[in-house]
């Protein structure tokens, strides 16, 4: 199995969005690679023919009528957004302020 | 006066319908230790005194009026009428904190009620408050807590188990009879065993999980703790049936039998015949001699009470580990990543989207389920994903077939120990995660199988709880019951069953420590 490098590392806490100290970084380094090396037990089986379980009780899907039901009211919705403007929850801008 | 707090749930329920005591009172009861005792164990993150006081007179309202109807009314209301409940902080209540355990989540009031909260609601359970917990369900000792760490109430340098700590702490220390968890490795079995309570993870899909901090969604499932087993019985028919809310709750019918558990007499010889198989791969390596005597004892009084036991093999039991920490943190990686600050909790940063994603997350989440998400995005990333999750998806179909054979040969029940070891102290596991994920070795492989999973005490080990754990087919919950209930009848008489918590008398005294202080003394003593 893989060996995580320190950039691995860096690169992984960036796809999840997590900003992470250099101490963090570097205990995440040891610590991940540790946890690593128990996975490789998993290698000793021959899983070739053997059909993934993503879900252990055998329902299909369930589906009902598209029938219109009362939504939580928009105050509510709101209540815990860190900023909000006329209805709408504010976010800085994602494509650059183009001026 | 006797003290209303130790009563069982059940006898609880028979005094509010002969007019003994009032709704009110046992809340108020219960609420006053909690109060009292919450400085030195830190089970409970809120008590709402004044809700659960209008809720508990609102039910005094209800009984009066069903005792002027007659015997019938009276019998139509839930054995959980009017009794005070505690739930997990990370259960929705309309307008109460829900924190599960986290920072990031610091302030956010809960818009709406779980399901499972309504269910309460309409058999007029009273709801006490929110009970600590590992942030985000994220470990076995509620050390994980950004609210500090549960003391055990058997031993108050010691943890209570987790990730449900607090509300098996808060059911242990009689702060309320009943109270509900969240199993995704063990996090209601364990710390029911390590606090010597009833705890049940029940079938994945037996109870709607809507209005829940999700964790790993293939394997998270709601339970009830109590200190006997009719009580956990009792509160999951409360909870427990399909809602169109959550897609993956299965149209399995509740059985009512569940509130007519058998008598003493009755439950002892109903374990005759029984078939029970005890799993050899469960004795681990590194199991405490004093929880493995506990545990084959009590296999010892099944069989001379009638059950045949034999001994059976899971031979895929070492692979749980390793598949069950890529699974769930591939999960949980996928859950976590709505904590953004945008919507809900706290926003850090002052620029652009990902300054703010990158600090809210980063000083937002502690550092188990930052490790956590950093192995599931791990595992879930270009170029790994067949080598981890994948192949962990591939070796759970093996886990749940060594179950699904067992089961198919004819066992009613497999028996083994819950958790290899007592409650450990403070700061014990907190700096090698692998000896931390261990606690739960016995535990995981019933959540990767969808397996129903009932801890229940069966006396202590140097003075502490151990738990024996029931492990049934799919549904199996009512048979697991029984199956309990026949133990407890064969043991009514142990000495250790009319013990209270060794040091919960300390928990009175304000010059007690909290455990936070207690933890961070023992990790100076370390150094």
């Amino acid at each position: 199995m893989a060996t995580l490098s320190r950039a691995d590392v860096e690169h992984v806490a960036h796809l999840a969005r997590l900003g992470l100290s250099e101490e963090e970084l570097a205990r995440l380094e040891g610590q991940l690679n540790h946890i690593l090396d128990q996975y490789a037990i998993l290698a000793r089986l021959d899983t070739n023919d053997i059909p993934p379980t993503a879900q252990t009780i055998e329902l299909e899907n369930i589906l009902r009528d598209d029938v219109p039901g009362p939504s939580l009211p928009l105050e509510a919705v709101l209540r815990n957004a860190a900023q909000t403007h006329a209805g709408f929850i504010v976010v800085p801008p994602i494509m650059g302020t183009g001026e | 006066m006797t003290d209303l707090t130790r009563l069982s749930g059940h006898d609880q329920a028979g005094l509010l319908r002969t007019g003994e005591v009032s709704s009110r009172e046992l809340a108020a009861a219960h609420l006053d230790a909690a109060e009292r005792q919450n400085r030195a164990l830190n089970a409970w993150l809120s008590i709402d005194r004044e809700r659960a006081i209008a809720e508990a007179v609102a039910a005094d309202a209800t009984l009066a009026g069903a005792r002027r109807k007659g015997a019938p009314a009276l019998d139509a209301l839930h054995p959980l009428f009017g009794l005070p409940v505690a739930l997990k902080d990370l259960v929705s209540l309309a307008g109460g904190q829900c924190t599960a355990g986290s920072k990031i989540l610091a302030g956010y009031l809960a818009p709406y009620d779980a399901r499972i909260t309504e269910r309460l609601r309409a058999v007029s359970a009273v709801v006490l408050g929110k009970t600590n917990m590992d942030e985000f369900a994220m470990g076995s000792s509620t050390e994980h807590s950004a609210y500090g760490p549960t003391a055990n109430p058997w031993a108050l340098d010691r943890v209570p188990g987790g990730s449900s700590g607090g509300s098996a702490a808060a059911v242990a220390a009689y702060h309320a009879p009943f109270s509900l968890g969240t199993d995704t490795g063990g996090s209601i079995r364990q710390p029911a065993a390590l606090c010597g309570i009833v705890g049940l993870k029940p079938t994945y899909g037996r109870v709607s999980r809507y209005g829940i901090v999700a964790f790993a969604s293939s394997l998270d499932q709601i339970g009830p703790f109590g200190r006997d087993v009719r009580d956990a019985a009792a509160l999951l028919h409360a909870v427990a049936g399909r809602d169109e809310r959550d897609s993956t709750s299965a149209p399995e019918p509740v059985p009512d039998e569940l509130l007519r558990l058998p008598g003493d007499d009755q439950a002892a010889t109903s374990l005759r015949g029984k078939r029970l198989g005890l799993p050899k791969e469960y004795f681990v390596a590194g199991m405490e001699p004093g929880v493995e005597a506990r545990v084959r004892e009590a296999v010892a009084a099944l069989e001379a009470a009638g059950a045949r036991v034999d001994e059976v093999s899971l031979p895929h039991t070492e692979y749980g580990l390793a598949t069950y920490y890529i699974v769930a943190p591939a999960e949980a990686s996928a859950n976590l990543a709505r904590y953004d600050g945008i919507r809900y909790g706290p926003r850090l940063g002052d620029g652009d989207m990902l300054t703010n994603y990158l600090a809210t997350r980063g000083q937002g989440f502690g550092p188990e389920v930052k490790r956590r998400i950093m192995l599931g995005t791990y595992a879930l990333s270009a170029g790994y994903y067949d080598a981890y999750y994948l192949k962990a998806q591939k070796v759970r179909t093996l886990i749940k077939g060594d179950f699904d054979t067992l089961f198919g040969a004819g066992f009613d029940a497999l028996v083994a120990p819950t958790s290899p070891s007592v409650a450990f102290r403070f700061g014990a596991r907190l700096a090698d995660p692998v000896s931390m994920y261990l606690s739960d070795a016995c535990t995981l492989p019933v959540n990767m199988a969808g397996l129903p999973g009932l801890s229940v005490p069966c006396g202590l080990s140097e003075g502490l709880p151990v738990g024996l754990q029931l492990i049934g087919p799919a549904w199996s919950e009512l048979e697991l019951f029984r199956i309990a209930r026949g133990y407890e009848a064969i043991t009514a008489d142990a000495e250790w069953r009319g013990l209270e918590p060794a040091e919960l008398a300390l928990a009175d005294d304000p010059a007690t420590p909290t455990p936070a202080e207690r933890a961070a003394g023992l990790a100076a003593a370390a150094h």
